[in-house]
């Protein structure tokens, strides 16, 4: 099969613990093989400095670029003959994605609070495999959030729901 | 006044540690989740629900059966609200349940009204959702909206609907080559992600047709692809159409080499990869060629990103292994690299090095490396080992150099799988290069005089036994291997035990004293070592044939050890010695995954896709639960499903056809895709009048068939025993229908009897055949000798290339390809294929078919056949013939 396809996209913590993680691939069956995988894979780039500039290796016959930002490791991987800028490029949609939704304070902590629009960040990305969009500004605009659908009108809201959006509302701006 | 410091700096560590999910817990969890049930939703809070649930399954936690459909059910409330966010967030969920077959029907009718909304964002991702969740039965429906969709003005949708074509492809191909027209309009869309999603799709229905591969890559590469990504598949596409053009051209001129030139000026570094990489790669290529594509990898070598670094003197290492003087303008970047603080960057750049030195640069580079090796990992250290031992092959006058290098790097510190490098090309330069035989021995033995891995030093040991007697002076390994004998744990000392009897049997004079050594080890305190040492003594006292006892300590086990380990655990002791040709000679693969995936079954992400049961196994277990069929013996083999329906009828049925030695057994599985009805009592009526050997014995009726959940029903025929039988069956389905009332899902009390007529089917002679590899062709074909031989020549007629034809010989025969002779090299004129099987009555059959082609498609065949039996032999000819 000629097309590109990515295997996994991992975010992992200081530690390598899951932040999220997203598997296309059927290489690691279950949840210890990716947890191994995992493991080894963080152990191995442990050391290096992939803040400034995405770092690569070749790791268990894949291709794997990572990127870190604070406390988070970021990871993508592909088949061992994939092209490699290809890979980076849609990491780094990703990274900018999040970076974006995120208004550039990417660390584990802003993450988790935020992990809905990590997950969906990831949804935008890639569907099962298959580059979906590489472009940051495009995957970040599908990943905001409106309120509500175009086609419902106010009247629809029953008045608690509009009382607790509101108080919502409030808290966000007064804790900012 | 220290105090609030201390208390702040406590609060910055609570702050650091702090997680939102904390403490969190499924039991707990899945309680939070009833608030999807509210008759007045919050969006926000259910949103955090759903992101609660997926941060449990991504940690690994697995959902059971019941939780995973309860939480489902529980999803699907959620469609009520139209909170944009919250929608988002139930259809990630979906796609993480992975729900079943069952369950997806309750959502189908919410995806497909979003399916069909005003809102782009619904209108995308319930493509996405529904495609991904969705059987074959389900498509036919939506179909009309994908078709749409694909050519929908919003790029999203569009991509959307591309991307599940492109995955839909894999398990509904008809029904995704329907959608060409609408393909082809996507692939001119102004936005870029379209473009590349249309393009990738339509390669990929066309991928068969190499005319119309050609005709869109022409098309493509004097327009103008819009995405990076697009231009990166083009090329790709591009170099396909060279690789299967390139022998027809004689003239030297390569089309559309100026194509691939051409991108390596485009302003995306992607592209210039891609076509750099597609130019090193193309079939004998030239240097002239090479030169440009080579220029702009040499910039990339000097790039501040690692990874284009990466990229580039990853594909100037392949590039020098049959180029290398091309390679060598980059030899002073190359240098620079072994500096590299990516570890990876700087072995590429030394084993390239190892490629494009000549042989008077391989002591200087030789030094360089011995300072290089201590700081690398393991696996780097593997790659250098595979340089140095091309370039040992390369240059044999420097064994001497090179080995000794591998003998110093063994003695130090390591991990198996580095010292399994090192061992194994010291093991294929001993086998390669005669002067470096008998030091490279010495080497292994003096490295298994201190070696911690049992596997390696029985390796070597095996290796000993096969090499040591053959050189001048066998009596000086003796020793090495005697220490083991001593030294060493249990399973090395059996090895060494082994080896110690080959090289009794081999060299006459050491005869004398290998029966004194094996006879101490007849005191050893583990059964196997004293086990063997009895075995080899009386094998080697015995004045029999030599060549029998050659054959048993050289010869190879020709069945899978698995399948060995599993016969002789069911093996009971009793007056019936163990028959080692009991052992079933096929590899059960499946059965191995499922052992590596033991416990329960997880749902969802971090799950595996759920793995179809062995087949073979779940079809006997099947059918000896049904009493009719219990007596009928061993099952010996299923076919796959026939199709006995068109695609897209009311009923959709395909049979399995179960052969025993005296019975066939019809597996029907019926499929009802009428949502309104019910079919209760459902038999196939057969007509075996033109299959004479043939008398329905049994048949096993399927008492209801509700819409969309599949059934089977069985009928079984009696035949004469252990005879290929073959015959032309015709069908009918009969069954009783009842209306079902859509809104409430029940049917009414009477029914109607109605029949429905299926196609024809047909047992034919490969279905009699089993799959059964071989591990060694050339030795299981001289040992079946050619009493039983059949040769003969076949006119295959005009095919599209030699693969086909291969291919539908071997569907045809329904034996398993050996040595991986199935694949047939592109552009070859003449292929040899090497299958194999067991026909029904246990007889072993070995078939060797050559193929060539004769002027411009034609295809003939020589098929030679070797079995146990003449008339199976000719059987398979008749197979043949009457194919």
């Amino acid at each position: 099969n000629s097309c590109p396809a990515v295997k996994n996209i991992l975010i992992l913590d200081s530690e390598g613990k899951r932040v999220a993680v997203k598997y296309y691939s059927d290489e690691w069956p279950t949840n210890s093989a990716k947890l191994a995988f995992e493991k080894s894979l963080f152990g191995r780039t442990l050391k290096s400095n992939a803040r400034t500039e995405a770092e690569i290796t070749i790791f268990d016959s894949n291709i794997v670029i990572y990127k870190f930002v604070q406390d988070l490791h970021f990871f993508i991987t592909g088949g061992d003959d994939e092209n490699e800028l290809l890979l980076a490029t849609v990491l780094q949609g990703l990274f900018d994605a999040i970076a974006l939704r995120l208004r550039n304070t990417i660390d584990k902590r802003e993450a988790l609070e935020n992990l809905d629009v990590i997950f969906l960040c990831i949804d935008e990305v890639v569907d099962q495999g298959m580059i979906l969009e590489t472009d940051a500004n495009a995957i970040a605009g599908k990943v905001a959030i409106q309120n509500m659908d175009a086609s419902a009108t106010l009247s629809e809201q029953t008045i608690s729901q509009a009382l607790a959006s509101a108080r919502e509302h409030l808290t966000k701006t007064l804790l900012k | 006044m220290a105090q609030p410091f201390l208390k702040k700096d406590d609060d910055h560590d609570d702050e650091v540690d702090y997680s939102p999910f904390l403490g969190i817990e499924k039991g707990a969890v899945l309680q939070e989740a009833r608030v999807f049930n509210d008759p007045q939703l919050d969006p926000r809070r259910c949103s955090q629900v759903i992101t609660k649930l997926l941060y449990l399954l991504n940690q690994g936690e697995t959902f059971t059966k019941v939780e995973a459909t309860e939480v489902f059910f529980a999803v699907t409330k959620l469609f009520q609200s139209r909170d944009l966010g919250l929608r988002r967030m139930v259809y990630v969920i979906i796609k993480e349940l992975s729900p079943s077959a069952d369950e997806v029907i309750i959502v189908t009718s919410s995806l497909m009204k979003d399916m069909t909304s005003k809102t782009d964002m619904y209108r995308a991702n319930a493509i996405r959702v529904l495609c991904q969740i969705t059987d074959g039965t389900l498509l036919t429906q939506i179909e009309r909206y994908l078709k749409q969709a694909i050519v929908d003005k919003n790029p999203v949708v569009a991509s959307a609907a591309l991307v599940s074509g492109i995955h839909l492809l894999q398990t509904n191909p008809e029904i995704v080559k329907r959608w060409s027209n609408e393909v082809q309009e996507a692939v001119q869309s102004r936005a870029a992600l379209v473009q590349f999603h249309a393009l990738a799709l339509l390669h990929q229905i066309r991928q068969n047709d190499r005319l119309a591969v050609n005709k869109l890559v022409s098309s493509l590469t004097r327009g103008s692809v819009r995405s990076p990504l697009a231009q990166c598949l083009l090329i790709r596409y591009t170099s396909q159409v060279i690789r299967e053009s390139a022998s027809n051209t004689q003239t030297g001129d390569r089309p559309f080499y100026d194509f691939l030139e051409g991108c390596l000026r485009h302003k995306a570094e992607m592209v210039i990869f891609e076509a750099a990489r597609a130019i090193t790669e193309l079939n004998g290529v030239t240097s002239r060629e090479l030169t440009s594509a080579i220029t702009v990898l040499q910039l990339f070598l000097s790039s501040t990103k690692p990874v284009l670094r990466f990229a580039a003197v990853r594909t100037l290492n392949k590039v020098a292994m049959t180029h290398p003087i091309a390679v060598t303008n980059c030899n002073i970047d190359m240098e620079s690299l072994i500096s590299d603080q990516n570890r990876s960057i700087a072995t590429l750049a030394i084993t390239t090095l190892l490629k494009t030195g000549n042989e008077s640069s391989v002591d200087r580079l030789m030094k360089q490396i011995t300072t290089f090796m201590s700081d690398i990992a393991d696996e780097f250290k593997i790659v250098v080992i595979e340089a140095i031992r091309s370039l040992c092959l390369k240059f044999p006058l420097k064994h001497r150099s090179l080995m000794s290098f591998l003998s110093n790097i063994l003695r130090e510190e390591g991990g198996f799988e580095y010292k399994k490098a090192i061992v194994d090309s010291i093991v294929i330069l001993i086998r390669d290069i005669p002067e470096a035989k008998e030091s490279g021995l010495l080497h292994l033995c003096e490295f298994i005089e201190d070696c911690e891995f049992t596997y390696l030093s029985t390796q070597i040991l095996h290796f000993l036994g096969i090499e040591g007697p053959k050189t001048s002076d066998p009596s000086k390994y003796i020793r090495y291997i005697y220490n083991r004998v001593h030294l060493e744990n249990a399973t090395v000392r059996a090895g060494a035990v082994s080896t110690l009897a080959k090289f009794g049997a081999m060299v006459d004079s050491l005869k004398p004293r290998i029966f004194v050594l094996l006879r101490r080890c007849l005191f050893d305190t583990d059964d196997e070592v004293r086990d063997r040492a009895t075995l080899y003594l009386n094998t080697l006292g015995a004045d029999g044939a030599v060549e029998d006892m050659k054959e048993f300590l050289f010869g190879s086990l020709d069945i899978p050890l698995v399948n060995f380990e599993r016969s002789l655990k069911n093996y009971e002791p009793s007056e019936e010695s163990f028959d080692i040709n009991s052992v079933p000679k096929e590899v059960k693969i499946q059965a191995l995954a499922e052992k590596k995936a033991p416990g329960k079954k997880p749902t969802g992400l971090g799950g595996p896709p759920p793995a179809p049961p062995s087949t073979i196994d779940a079809y006997e277990k099947l059918l000896s639960s049904i009493p009719e069929f219990a007596n009928f013996g061993k099952l010996f083999k299923s076919s796959a499903p026939v199709e006995l329906t068109e695609a897209e009828t009311e009923y959709a049925v395909n049979v399995v056809k179960h052969i025993f030695d005296g019975h066939v057994v019809f597996q029907y599985n019926c499929t009802n895709t009428i949502p309104e009805q019910l079919l209760e009592n459902v038999t196939v009526i057969v007509d075996a009048s033109e299959a004479e050997e043939f008398a329905e014995v049994a048949s096993k009726p399927l008492r209801s068939l509700p819409y969309d959940s599949p059934g089977q029903t069985f009928v079984a025929f009696e035949k004469p025993e252990g005879v290929p039988a073959v015959g032309k069956f015709s069908n009918m389905l009969r069954f009783i229908v009842k209306e079902v009332d859509p809104s409430t899902g029940e049917a009414e009390d009477d029914g109607v009897e109605d029949e429905y007529q299926l196609e024809e089917l047909e047992v034919v002679a490969a279905d009699y055949m089993l799959k059964v590899g071989v591990s060694n062709f050339r030795n299981a074909w001289e040992s079946m000798g050619p009493d039983c031989e059949r040769v003969d020549e076949y006119d295959l007629g005009p095919r599209e290339n030699l693969a086909e034809a291969v291919n539908a010989v071997i569907n045809l025969l329904g034996m398993q390809p050996c040595e991986g002779t199935e694949v047939v090299p592109s552009n070859s004129r003449s292929h040899t294929c090497l299958l194999s099987g067991v026909y029904i009555g246990n007889v072993k059959v070995l078939v060797r078919l050559q193929f060539g082609i004769d002027g411009p498609k034609d295809v003939a065949m020589k098929l030679a056949v070797r079995s146990e039996d003449e008339a199976v032999s000719d059987a398979i000819h008749e197979i043949v013939a009457s194919g």
